[in-house]
């Protein structure tokens, strides 16, 4: 089996230096008695040198990029409507937002996507990158729409007695005065769960969609290696979300300030 | 201007108000004092109807703003509210809360609006805060600031519910000496106030609540120097 693995090295052409590289170290890599530096640059070349194969992780970084934006946006806009529903003391509208939150919340992620691309999009030809949007988002928004609520809550009586004594109508005072003294109380706990999505759209290796986990996962059916192929993937995440949090740190203490002018 | 017939609101069990039947005119400057717990500010609350009466009717301008389907953005709009809590919008600046609510309306350009608002800021002594945001004002300056904005909707009544209760002593002045210059230019007013040197000084008719009724009501000089009622006696003698 390590043989058969190595053959597609053995036959490329060795046209750049990691090539090169690796077929100094072949034959000893064939004995089985690489060291411990040497070991780790197979790995490595294997993993991702090998082929382009570094290509894989970025398609799957992409997909997962893709997927978990368009899903955060999907996710706010049904949050932010959930949330208003939720509010709006017109008691059918709150029963369907509860009961909404209630089933996605009391249910395994998996298998709301299982659902969602076996039984509503299983008979129909789609793009799984859309079905992983419908999932994601359909799933973030029951979150989202608590930290909007608890965000609208959180926000003085007082404001809302100012504004409708103005004259503003229900809809004006949440528009201008509620909402964006609301996003602003909220935006800690959104911006944990946009990270949370992010990592969460994992999930959808599992109906075949290439994002990044299943492209590790793809490397690993390739060359067997238990560790490499996860460890590049996991590293890809951890520098999207940790980008992601520094900007997000960044507009909170630049949101922060304004209280003080 | 506002005429109040048999007003009742009830929280739950609770009955707040039972039965107020009251006439304001206009230009007239009604004080109405009493007891914590006495339905005074429920009053008040209910006459803009942020308090949504029980049973009863009320009167502004000639319209029953009780009446089912009535347009109460509309009718607030004529009647401008002061808060204890200032209320103020902490995300806008001076400018923004004092524009706010006329150009959402449409009632003036951002311009027009603008320059009202500079007005009346001059009015109150602050024209030199208009950039600044609330929470870098005194409460005495929010306060001022607040009666600004509601003014800016040139409202017909202005509304005031326990104005100074939240200053701190040295700043109460400051805005009582608005409110009286408010008082002189005619404005009518509905105050609802714990400074019994400001009803005496300004009030045309005193109203004492107690129990969720007008116990007693007349001018200043009646209700301070000779009041009738053994209640009215015993809250004054409290205060005083």
């Amino acid at each position: 089996m390590f043989s058969t693995l190595l053959l597609g090295a053995a036959e490329a052409v060795s046209s750049n230096i990691f090539d090169q590289w690796w077929l100094a170290i072949k034959d000893k890599a064939l004995a089985g008695n690489l060291d411990f530096w040497e070991n780790i640059y197979k790995e490595i070349y294997q993993n991702v040198l090998y082929n382009n194969r570094w290509m894989n992780y970025l398609r799957g970084l992409g997909i997962t990029l893709e997927v978990s934006f368009f899903a955060a946006l999907f996710g706010l806009l049904l949050g932010v409507l959930l949330a208003l529903m939720r509010l709006s003391g017109v008691k059918p509208l709150e029963k369907i937002s509860g009961v909404y939150i209630g089933i996605i919340r009391g249910t395994p992620m998996l298998l709301q996507v299982l659902i969602i691309n076996f039984g509503i999009f299983g008979s129909i030809a789609i793009d799984r990158v859309i079905i992983g949007v419908i999932a994601c988002g359909l799933n973030s928004a029951a979150y989202v729409s608590e930290i909007i609520r608890s965000g609208i809550l959180s926000v003085d009586k007082g404001q809302t007695e100012a504004g409708r004594s103005l004259g503003l109508s229900n809809w004006q005072t949440m528009r201008l005065i509620v909402f964006p003294q609301a996003l602003k109380t909220a935006l800690p706990a959104l911006c944990n769960e946009f990270i949370t999505l992010i990592k969460e759209t994992s999930i959808l290796a599992y109906i075949a969609l290439t994002e990044l986990t299943k492209a590790g996962d793809y490397i690993r059916s390739k060359t067997y290696s238990a560790f490499t192929p996860y460890i590049v993937s996991g590293i890809l995440y951890l520098v999207v979300t940790g980008v992601l949090t520094k900007l997000l740190g960044k507009l909170e203490r630049r949101l922060r300030q304004g209280d003080n002018r | 201007m506002i005429t109040v017939k048999n007003l009742h609101k009830h929280f739950g069990d609770l009955e707040v108000l039972n039965g107020i039947d009251q006439h304001i005119k206009p230009g007239e400057k009604v004080v109405i004092i009493g007891p914590s717990g006495s339905g005074k500010s429920t009053f008040l609350r209910c006459l803009n109807l942020l308090e949504k009466p029980t049973s009863g009717q009320i009167f502004f301008e000639g319209a029953e703003i009780t009446a089912p389907k009535v347009d109460i953005d509309a009718i607030r709009c004529r009647m401008g509210m002061v808060f204890q809590q200032f209320n103020l919008f902490p995300h806008l600046s001076v400018m923004g809360n004092v524009t706010l609510a006329p150009i959402t309306h449409k009632l003036m350009s951002k311009e027009q609006a603008q320059k009202r608002a500079m007005e009346l800021l001059t009015r109150v002594g602050l024209p030199e805060k208009a950039d600044a945001f609330p929470k870098q004002l005194s409460g005495g300056q929010q306060q001022r600031i607040a009666i600004v904005r509601a003014l800016a909707m040139n409202p017909d009544v202005m509304l005031f519910d326990e104005p100074t209760s939240a200053l701190d002593p040295e700043m109460v002045g400051e805005v009582l000496d608005v409110m009286k210059r408010l008082a002189e230019d005619g404005m009518t007013m509905v105050v609802v106030t714990h400074e019994m040197g400001f009803a005496r000084e300004v009030g045309d008719r005193v109203l004492f609540m107690d129990g969720g009724l007008v116990v007693e009501e007349g001018t200043p000089g009646e209700i301070f120097d000779h009041p009738r009622q053994p209640r009215t006696q015993d809250f004054l003698r409290k205060v005083l």
